[in-house]
């Protein structure tokens, strides 16, 4: 047992790192990898030059990602093909290679720098900050940027002054509701019992979200810091990481992480000679989105059906096994130990009064840049959106920005300049959530958003309450009648009542935010419900029964190739005469009008 | 883990001390290694753990990961979050449907492809995903969809004649 001790550094003069997150794995990285280890062998400077991978890097959509230090260049997109080329320019000549660069899309500048980018300068990296630049499968990588010191720190202090720094510090979960940490961490370090649970919610369900993924993948030990503290200053010596199945990546690297720690004792009996013992267990989710409730989630830790149950008595008293229990959120354990890493002054700097500190959203749909971005509290959407984000996709319109996942609701164009905080989104009708940020344009239809939304809500209601229950279906139902141009507007006033009925009589959380992202829509795009209803329009041409496709004569050169690849021969006619589509079989798969060489094809909104 | 295999079974229910709380844990690995779960192995189980059947089985159901029948050779997992679908999934979707003449939870009647859908994969900036046997696809388009899945058909023809 070596206590905490990292091995000794090795010096390189360059360091190569290639992205491994889930996202540049999908587009090849693991090959770009192995190719740069045999190019620096090859040229027989593998003693100067280091090739390690990190984590996610957060900028998905550049990817894949090759990142060297020391000068801190950020190569993108970059191919299997393009890994001889760096090493022999960039590496052996000192002559970077400008063609990889990151290109600006407003100035059409290429920059080589990463915190030169627009992306990665407009945020402010805390609780991501190693992500990327650290080897998430080496501990000693994070014990070198002082990795664990904020543990060592809190076991210099007493347990009830490590729970009075984090409510100084103002931390509130970063889960979505927001309630302070602090306070939660007192309650169960009060709560009468000798075993206690520390639980580590990773089951991110939220659709559209990845930030608690990412943090896994690329910093394990800065969460696993955060739950041992968090793990003294309760006197629980126990805890438990619920991850969603679906993140193998993840899981494997938490594992690693355990194992690794406790080699190094920051678990075990006795954690570095503090008298303080603790160890931390993996569960795996199978894939239900209530189990990322807290009492649902305990359940289903217990070998149960992930119900929810009504509080009190709240699981600070009676959790896991009827023991007192802390549930926190990925970012809320990364949070704390980056508390202590840094000091509880340096984290209240950063953000407003009531919400300090940053917010990790990742930030995808419609937008240019779309990734993992990390801000402080109170920064604007606009600021997110057009800074980060760079802007709409190809330029498009802005309609809406939906936060909070399927619990969360979308804001206008009119609420841009909203700063992102617990209250101020509430007070819109949405919420901070766990950080899923999606961008709609003009092709995107609010109506039909809201009835996904719901769809996922409705077919995730665990079946307890009947408000929740049978109040989604009835919801839904009557969201499809509307998407189908089959509804009147007296349906508009049932589903608002109703709506309300859900939120104010579910048993937990899913019910009654289930309604949001209808009520939202309601509220800020009343009259895109009202053209599917009055006028059997879907402006965005979306809804499928609400638009056609036809073939522009004018455009159209006679090709056949439409009526060719159409999989339900819905397109007919002849080179002689003229194509035509059939509404009546079409599928709307949009083989045709992707593939039509003149972009003949329209979508024309309006009834079949 | 079919009948004539179930040490399998022993070396899992050996890694948890054949603990009920433990089921969902044991139900992942039994599915990791078989792919599903059988009957045969639940029953088994619901011996060993002194859990009943339909103790098993309530549970089981409640969680979209379990699957009861055998999955095709090769799965195709639609993503359905957010991000996927303000780009496009739903178009995705009926492409398989139309190539492949089955609903998501289905399998082709020559036990080739089953087709999935997921709440989300994480991989929201490739949006829209296509999963196919654990293998991310990013940006996808119907007509990439339909040339992927030919490509795996044609390959698989191959093989059998082989």
């Amino acid at each position: 047992m070596t206590n905490g001790n990292p091995k000794k550094k090795k010096n390189h003069e360059r360091r190569i790192l290639i992205c491994q997150g889930t996202g540049c794995i999908s587009s090849k990285s693991n090959e770009i990898r192995k190719k740069f280890e045999t190019e620096i062998v090859k040229a027989g400077i593998h003693e100067k030059v280091e090739v390690t991978f990190t984590g996610c890097h957060g900028f998905c959509a550049q990817g894949p990602l090759v990142f060297i230090k020391p000068e801190e260049t950020l190569y993108c997109k970059v191919k299997v093909e393009d890994v001889e080329k760096i090493v022999e320019s960039h590496i052996k000549k000192n002559e970077p290679v400008e063609d990889l660069f990151y290109e600006d899309p407003k100035t059409g500048k290429k920059i080589e720098k990463h915190n030169e980018i627009d992306f990665y300068a407009k945020q402010k990296r805390m609780i991501l900050e190693n992500c990327g630049h650290i080897n998430p499968e080496d501990i000693n990588e994070y014990l070198h940027i002082g990795g664990y010191s904020g543990l060592k720190k809190a076991f210099s202090m007493k347990p009830e002054e490590v729970i009075e720094a984090i409510k100084e510090s103002g931390l509130r979960g970063r889960g979505g509701a927001g309630f302070p940490t602090g306070l939660k961490w007192g309650f169960c370090r009060n709560a009468p019992g000798k075993e206690k649970y520390v639980i580590c919610n990773a089951d991110e369900g939220d659709p559209g979200a990845f930030m608690d993924r990412s943090i896994l993948e690329a910093d394990p030990h800065s969460v696993l810091e955060g739950m041992i503290i968090g793990g003294y200053a309760i006197g629980a010596s126990n805890g438990i990481i619920y991850v969603r199945s679906e993140y193998p990546l993840a899981v494997h690297r938490f594992r690693k992480t355990v194992e690794d720690a406790k080699e190094l004792n920051f678990l075990g009996k006795n954690v570095l000679d503090s008298g303080f013992d603790f160890d931390v267990m993996i569960q795996e989710g199978a894939g239900a989105f209530v189990c990322g409730e807290e009492t649902a989630l305990m359940a289903s830790i217990e070998g149960e059906r992930g119900i929810p149950k009504p509080r009190p008595p709240f699981p600070a008293t009676s959790g896991l096994w009827g023991k007192p229990t802390n549930i926190n959120n990925v970012k809320s354990w990364a949070a704390a130990a980056w508390i202590f890493k840094n000091g509880v002054e340096e984290f209240k700097k950063v953000g407003v009064k009531t919400s300090t500190g940053t917010a990790v959203f990742s930030l995808t749909g419609k937008v240019k840049n779309s990734g993992l971005i990390e801000v402080p509290m109170g920064t604007t959407l606009r600021e997110i959106i057009f800074g980060i984000g760079g802007g709409i996709l190809d330029d498009k319109k802005f309609k809406a920005v939906q936060t909070g996942g399927p619990s969360g609701g979308c804001l206008p164009a009119s609420k841009l300049d909203l700063g992102v905080d617990f209250e101020t989104l509430q007070a819109e009708g949405s919420i901070m959530g766990s950080g899923g940020m999606v961008v709609a344009d003009e092709n995107t239809c609010m109506v039909d958003l809201a009835r996904y939304f719901l769809a996922f809500t409705q077919k995730e209601s665990c079946g307890k309450c009947t408000p929740c229950r049978e109040g989604t279906l009835r919801a839904l139902e009557i969201l499809e009648r509307i998407t189908r141009g089959e509804a009147d507007l007296s349906d508009l006033d049932d589903l608002e009542e109703l709506c309300h009925v859900i939120k104010d009589t579910s048993l937990c959380a899913l019910g009654q935010t289930a309604p949001n992202p209808i009520l939202s829509t309601l509220k800020h795009f009343r009259h895109e419900y009202e053209e599917h209803i009055t006028d059997l329009r879907c402006s965005a041409r979306v809804c499928t029964e609400l638009y056609t496709f036809v073939i522009d004569e004018e455009k159209c050169i006679k090709c056949g190739l439409c009526a060719r690849i159409c999989p339900v021969e819905a397109i007919m006619g002849s080179k002689e005469t003229s194509f035509r589509i059939d509404c009546r079989l079409c599928t709307h798969c949009q083989m045709c009008y992707n593939r039509c060489p003149k972009d003949a094809i329209e979508k024309v909104s309006g009834k079949c | 883990m079919t009948s004539t295999e179930p040490h399998r079974l022993w070396d899992i229910l050996k890694r948890y001390d054949s603990n009920p709380d433990a089921l969902i844990q044991i139900l992942n690995e039994i599915q990791k290694d078989e792919g599903y779960l059988p009957h045969i192995t639940l029953k088994l189980l619901s011996s060993e753990l002194d859990v009943p059947l339909s103790k098993i089985y309530g549970v089981l159901t409640f969680y979209e990961h379990f699957k009861l029948v055998k999955p095709g050779k090769i799965i195709i997992t639609i993503c359905m979050g957010t991000a996927c679908f303000v780009k496009g999934s739903p178009a995705l979707n009926t492409t398989v449907k139309n190539m492949l003449g089955i609903e998501s939870g289905e399998t082709t009647s020559d036990q080739l492809f089953t087709f999935e859908r997921v709440a989300c994969l994480g991989c929201c900036a490739l949006a829209p995903v296509v999963q196919i046997n654990g293998e991310i696809h990013g940006q996808m388009t119907p007509n990439k969809l339909q040339k992927l899945l030919t490509k795996i058909r044609k390959e698989e023809e191959k093989g059998e004649e082989k």
